[in-house]
């Protein structure tokens, strides 16, 4: 069609330093997001996604300048979530160079807050994430719920449900991460993934639980993505992204190369 | 040394355009922010970039007394539109029910979701790298024809005079996704996100002597 499925690395970041241990050998600094940033770019990211995990309100400001220091050095799309609750929020961190904000809770605790943001910025700078875990008998069809807390509480609300009033409301994208997956490096819930691309007309992109590039190439093929994310397996030089985009690339999926 | 004016007329990530010129621009070179037709009118290049919905940017064109100053300057200087910086310069948007634009173009802006159909995998927004067909102009130099650059749009370009296509892209439907003219030259995508090869362009513009 065209159009480049797109391969986007995830970054924690806290305090305006990355944690989860990036090891990158000749890299001297593994907390330094501008370095690892620069990286990714150089290897062929499409984009690249920081969730902010800073705790206290005070140390936002350094996420803040995290971005203004990457968005100086660094020429692709970048994405902010976590901890986003109010307009002011996300305009400060569109001013800082970022390009789309990922809000997660804070649209379930007032979904208007996306039809404000939406109408103030623009439906292409935000992305609603849901994180969504399956829920319901095993002999019945599959359903997914919400959950927020980091996947402990279920808000009772159906996830493709929730993301048709998202787009209604002015999401420009989804971002949805399957808890049941996350962390396992199973692969994406494949199931779930189809069952989300086919419920929006808005890009989707998948992410929990890449474990190696098939898995990648599963979320487009079978999951029906517009994009994937993964964190550890970049993070550990396991693969570069350009060895991903080849073996997609050879698995018959269009890339940017 | 030249004067770069970044023209604000709406909510956008001006940031980023200012970040990009500056990291190729030569030591010296004067990269400001235009709030008024001032700063147009004083520049050597306009950069007009610009994202959000057509109706809001119209306005704001209109109430910071901007929209002459970048017709003017579209006549005589090099001047570079981008995303909604390259939609108002046409005739017509149909966002918001319909907005009145600058007019340097002849044509309309119109919408890609009557043209999707269910099922058929396309997306809207069109968000991510599409390759660009080019047609010969200076700005292109050093880029490969078919590179892909970023897009996000729900809006496409239909310009009424194929002589001003600059660039085809395919999404959707065949659509023009850069214009030029003159000393204008405009894209759908966003150079100052496209990696190595917007930055390119971007180094062609500031180079460009406004001949075709």
């Amino acid at each position: 069609m065209g159009l480049a499925k797109r391969i986007i690395p995830c970054l924690d970041v806290d305090g305006g330093r990355v944690v989860k241990g990036v090891k990158f050998v000749d890299i001297r600094d593994a907390g330094d997001p501008v370095e690892i940033a620069r990286r990714y770019d150089q290897e062929g990211a499409d984009e690249i996604t920081f969730l902010d995990i800073t705790a206290s309100h005070h140390d936002r400001d350094t996420t803040v300048h995290m971005v203004e220091a990457v968005a100086e050095q660094v020429f692709i799309p970048l994405t902010v979530g976590g901890g986003i609750r109010t307009v002011e929020n996300i305009r400060t961190l569109l001013c800082a160079g970022a390009d789309k904000v990922g809000i997660n809770t804070a649209a379930v605790t007032n979904p208007e807050f996306v039809r404000e943001a939406s109408d103030t910025v623009g439906n292409q700078c935000i992305v609603v994430a849901i994180d969504a875990k399956q829920v319901g008998a095993l002999d019945e069809p599959p359903r997914w719920d919400i959950f927020t807390h980091g996947g402990r509480k279920d808000t009772g609300i159906d996830a493709l449900e929730w993301a048709q009033k998202m787009e209604a409301y002015g999401a420009g994208e989804i971002l949805l991460t399957s808890m049941d997956r996350d962390g396992t490096r199973e692969g994406f819930d494949l199931e779930l993934t189809r069952a989300m691309s086919d419920a929006v007309g808005i890009p989707v992109i998948a992410s929990g639980g890449v474990g190696n590039l098939q898995h990648l190439v599963d979320g487009v093929t079978e999951g029906g993505a517009d994009a994937v994310l993964a964190a550890s397996i970049f993070h550990f030089q396991e693969y570069t992204i350009g060895e991903a985009k080849q073996y997609m690339q050879q698995n018959g999926i269009e890339v940017r190369l | 040394m030249q004067t770069v004016a970044i023209v604000d007329f709406s909510f956008g990530n001006l940031r980023s355009v200012h970040n990009a010129l500056r990291s190729l621009a030569e030591p010296g070179t004067d990269i400001r922010i235009a709030t008024e037709p001032a700063d147009i009118e004083q520049a050597d290049r306009i950069v007009f970039p610009g994202q959000g919905a057509a109706r809001h940017c119209m306005l704001a064109l209109r109430q910071k007394r901007l929209a002459d100053a970048v017709l003017n300057a579209a006549q005589n200087r090099p001047f570079l539109g981008i995303c909604m910086g390259m939609q108002v310069l046409m005739e017509y948007s149909e966002e918001n029910d319909g907005v009145d634009c600058l007019g340097l173009f002849s044509g309309r802006v119109q919408a890609f979701a009557p043209h999707v159909e269910r099922g058929s995998g396309f997306k809207i927004p069109h968000m991510g790298w599409s390759r660009i067909e080019q047609t010969p102009h200076p700005l292109w130099e050093n880029i490969p024809d078919q590179s892909r650059f970023y897009f996000v749009h729900s809006y496409y370009t239909a310009p009424r005079d194929e002589e001003a296509i600059a660039g085809r892209t395919d999404y959707v439907l065949p659509f023009a996704s850069v214009i030029a003219k003159d000393r204008v030259f405009a894209m759908q995508s966003h150079p100052e996100k496209s990696g190595e090869h917007g930055l390119t362009l971007l180094r062609n513009f500031l180079n460009w002597d406004g001949q075709c």
